[in-house]
């Protein structure tokens, strides 16, 4: 495994993208920061800027509004990135799959690499996905 | 050829190893005061590794030259003065007369540096983020300047470090006295501005300005920008050292060891148990109150105290 990927899964910076969520996802991804779960532990900060981003962490169903603001974010983000959707909404859209204003899931619109189910998740279970994806990478394309 | 060498390995490699240290100290005793656990001791190492293995974006409708020109002002800043003070702290009469003042100029750059790198960002919150820099700056300069003199006329008048140290070498250390300690006060709370932190974090607010004048920064630019940060992190407490305790020489090295390690702590404890200033408070607390105490110190130190 290459310096640059090791120093990438050691400190994963996560940016932190609702699109239309209850904020109740919102509310469990700001308690792995407090004293109780501490993801500091593995390097990882919320960081204010995409382009410092490694991770883009997406909540909430998908807005017809929110669709070009997510490709704009995704493509501005400097590569490698993962993309984790939490909360069932990003995922299937939940209780708004009906709905005229969630056309399409969150999958439909940028690559996604884990899914972290749950309405909400707990905080445990989004350590537990953030700790897939770093599975992931090791096993990934991204490895050369 | 040495001082070439100089330039290299203390003024970069040392520093930036130390600067690293110290900034995971400080994320450390944060994170303490919180009652967390932290992260573990090369976290800012491998923050920087990564950094520089990421994707380099430059925004469209940017200057190239100024944007990326940006962060290699500020490090460069960063560097002269390290090893400057390197320098005169080993060799006491490699000193030249004015270094101090050198010292005082080159100290802007990394601020110089985040002012020209977010104006050229062409981001509206960059451009927020630098100007209050800019402010921020002017804000702190005056009484930074005024507690320096302070210390200079305290020494005799000796715009030199190397008179500096010896002065405190053979009539003990500025400290002890009362303009030192008001001084050494003031020189604390405008380090805390110069590497901006909390109190005076205003031009890097997260929670308002995403990442202020560096949010378009991204990649080994964006290293480039935090690891001058951390260097700073070490080299303003090391000119505090050099100031107030008479560097680090062989005969009080424990006392000076003591301030330096004391001098960071104070500037972590004061950046947990505060919050915020917007920015027109912080020029006028460092215009009102901080260059009252300034100009307090300069009048003891002419009356001798």
């Amino acid at each position: 495994m290459s310096v640059k990927l090791k120093a990438l899964l050691k400190s994963p910076w996560v940016f932190h993208l609702s699109t239309g969520s209850c904020n109740n996802c919102d509310i469990e991804i700001l308690d792995c920061l407090t004293p109780r779960f501490d993801v500091e532990r593995f390097g990882m900060v919320l960081v204010g800027s995409i382009k410092h981003a490694d991770v883009l962490l997406c909540t909430g169903s998908v807005n017809r509004k929110c669709i070009p603001k997510i490709k704009e974010l995704y493509e501005q983000a400097p590569k490698p990135i993962l993309v984790v959707a939490v909360g069932e909404c990003s995922m299937s859209r939940g209780m708004f799959i009906d709905s005229y204003n969630c056309p399409v899931p969150l999958d439909k619109i940028i690559p996604i690499d884990v899914y972290i189910p749950g309405c909400p998740p707990k905080p445990e279970a989004i350590i537990a996905g953030v700790a897939k994806v770093i599975e992931k990478i090791k096993n990934s394309k991204l490895q050369k | 050829m040495a001082m070439v060498l100089y330039f290299i390995f203390f003024g970069f490699i040392l520093t930036a190893i130390l600067g690293l240290l110290v900034s995971w100290l400080e994320r450390k005793v944060t994170a303490r005061l919180q009652y967390r656990v932290g992260p573990p001791l090369f976290q800012p190492f491998t923050d920087i590794v990564k950094l520089l293995g990421k994707e380099l974006l430059i925004p469209r409708g940017v200057s190239k030259n100024t944007f990326l020109l940006a962060p290699i002002i500020g490090i460069v800043g960063a560097m002269v003065v390290s090893t400057l003070l390197f320098v005169v702290n080993m060799y006491p009469d490699k000193t030249f007369f004015g270094d101090l003042i050198v010292v005082l100029y080159f100290l802007v750059l990394p601020s110089l540096g985040v002012i020209l790198g977010g104006f050229a960002s062409n981001n509206p919150l960059a451009s927020i983020g630098a100007s209050r820099e800019m402010k921020l700056v002017l804000a702190y300069e005056l009484p930074f300047i005024l507690a320096v003199l302070a210390v200079v006329i305290k020494s005799g008048l000796a715009i030199k470090f190397g008179d500096i140290i010896a002065y405190q070498s053979q009539n003990g250390m500025f400290i002890a006295s009362w303009s030192g300690v008001i001084s050494f006060i003031v020189i604390l709370l405008c380090a805390q501005a110069k590497l901006g932190l909390v109190p005076f974090d205003v031009a890097e607010a997260e929670t308002e300005l995403a990442a202020g004048a560096l949010i378009e920064y991204s990649g080994p630019a964006l290293a480039i920008f935090k690891l001058t940060k951390a260097m700073l992190f070490f080299v303003l407490p090391f000119l505090m050292t050099i100031l107030f305790f008479g560097g680090f020489s062989a005969a009080h090295l424990l006392k000076s060891l003591f301030g330096f390690i004391g001098i960071i702590v104070l500037i972590v404890v004061v950046k947990n148990t505060n919050p915020r200033l917007r920015i027109d408070q912080a020029l006028r607390f460092f215009w009102g109150p901080v260059t009252v105490l300034a100009i307090l110190a300069v009048i003891l130190a002419i009356k001798g105290l």
